[in-house]
């Protein structure tokens, strides 16, 4: 494995966002709007902006990151670059790193823009440290990059692409606990989302928990990203039956 | 004299994909330097074929070496350039971002992405974004990442499809002109009169050999004056 040719990946994924000023201008405005939303319509419900602010500012970075990759690599999946690249002597794993690398920068520019803006601007107010809270926005959208990945590899069509984000996004919102606590959740489910990435960033995002257990939780999202970063590199194949 | 080095070995090359059979029982060597024109109708394991002398095919039975190598051997992945029919590039970078990347990846010294550049004539483009060039324009940017380095074998996959007649005919003589400097090259095409250009004629139907030989052999033995007419005919021979 080289260093050199995962930065050349890096850098070649940020030169072609850099050709689509578009694509960032959505990337770092539509959280940061969704955000402002939240707290405007929360304007007549005094500390609801303080629990659910954190939350969110966990789940966005994991579906617009997740978004965004899926496609893609779909994309260079479809066009041919990939078997380009696999004939070529890249290792499966520069490219997959190269990939994280260059959308967990955008995460980071992306989560520290929300923060910023929330506890500045729309007056995020909570208990517990807000660091810890930018740390988990960050490591949601890396998870979101990783998981999106993995699964660009089943679709066929950019069109199928977007129709995973329902299929895997919406089922982890509705057990994450940002509906209903995970604790209230009937058995079976509960044992659902106890597995879920999202469930995982959402308990580790509380600021009223302690250090410990934040930790855990932060620990179980590195270990989903790797798992997510390994799956993803095992889906490209240099070689076709 | 010793012989000149083989540049391809194929012998009784199987590859069976998804219960079909694409590539029956392939034998045939290209020597170093020579510039093949492989042939056949659409579907007929033309790249199949290429795919395998790549190594991102896996073959059935038989066996098949590169430049002295089995396919597929990591080192190989430096000294074979590709183009697939796909102009497999990145449309949104521009045309020296591409080439560079690419360089990159293949460890070649960046002085090479100008060098390509020089060969097929796109200096003009450098930078500009290869989604605003035209097809013509991106099958040339795809055919100077396969040059990229210098590799001693070139696999081209329908590199003129498509294109216009005055294109078609610089690329053919790019070719030559790199044959002659000691390169192998092997295209495919569908247009026979064009690939009356190469020294050499591999004919490909149903994943068999039908012909291999020189242009003017292919004449000869059809008894025909045009080499669409003579290609139609010993298909037809064939079936």
């Amino acid at each position: 494995m080289s260093l050199r040719r995962t930065w050349l990946t890096m850098r070649r994924i940020l030169q072609q966002l850099g050709h689509d000023p578009r694509t960032i201008a959505l990337l770092l405005v539509v959280p940061s709007a969704l955000m402002g939303l939240l707290a405007w319509s929360l304007v007549n419900r005094p500390g609801s902006f303080g629990v659910l602010g954190p939350r969110l500012l966990g789940v966005f970075p994991l579906i617009i990151m997740f978004l965004v990759t899926s496609v893609t690599t779909l994309r260079e999946r479809t066009n041919g670059t990939l078997e380009r690249l696999l004939t070529m002597p890249l290792v499966k794993a520069e490219l997959i790193l190269g990939y994280a690398a260059a959308f967990g920068l955008v995460a980071i520019v992306q989560s520290a823009l929300v923060s910023t803006l929330s506890y500045t601007w729309y007056g995020l107010v909570h208990q517990g440290i807000p660091w810890r809270i930018s740390a988990v926005a960050l490591c949601a959208g890396l998870l979101g990059t990783a998981f999106g990945l993995a699964l660009s590899a089943l679709a066929k069509t950019e069109f199928q692409a977007v129709q995973f984000m329902p299929a895997f996004i919406l089922p982890q919102l509705l057990l994450c606990g940002l509906m209903v606590p995970v604790a209230l959740l009937p058995t079976a489910l509960r044992y659902v989302a106890n597995v879920l990435p999202m469930t995982a960033a959402l308990h580790a995002i509380n600021p009223l928990q302690s250090t410990s257990y934040y930790l855990e939780q932060f620990c179980v999202m590195v270990a989903y990203i790797m798992a997510a970063l390994f799956i993803g590199s095992t889906t490209l194949r240099r070689r076709t039956k | 004299m010793a012989p000149p080095p083989l540049a391809i070995e194929v012998s009784q090359l199987r590859v069976v994909r998804q219960h079909s059979v694409i590539l029956k029982s392939l034998s045939f060597t290209v020597a170093a330097g020579e510039l093949v024109g492989l042939l056949g109708p659409s579907g007929s394991g033309k790249s199949t074929l290429m795919r395998s002398l790549l190594g991102v095919q896996t073959i059935t039975s038989g066996s098949a070496l590169a430049l002295g190598d089995k396919v597929g051997t990591p080192a190989l992945r430096r000294r074979i350039g590709y183009m697939a029919q796909s102009s497999a590039i990145y449309l949104d970078l521009t045309v020296r971002e591409n080439l560079a990347y690419f360089a990159g990846v293949l460890g070649v010294d960046i002085s090479q992405v100008e060098h390509t550049m020089h060969i097929v004539n796109l200096h003009s483009f450098a930078g500009r974004l290869v989604s605003s060039l035209s097809g013509g324009e991106r099958s040339r940017v795809s055919l100077a990442v396969a040059l990229l380095g210098a590799p001693p074998l070139l696999i081209l996959d329908e590199p003129t499809v498509g294109l216009d007649p005055v294109l078609r005919r610089d690329l053919w003589q790019t070719f030559a002109q790199l044959a002659g400097d000691g390169t192998t090259v092997l295209v495919s095409s569908h247009v026979m009169d064009e690939a009356a250009r190469c020294g050499r004629l591999l004919l490909l139907r149903e994943g068999n050999l039908l012909f291999d030989d020189t242009p003017a052999q292919l004449l000869a033995r059809t008894r025909m004056d045009s080499y669409d007419e003579a290609f139609v005919r010993l298909i037809e021979e064939a079936s």
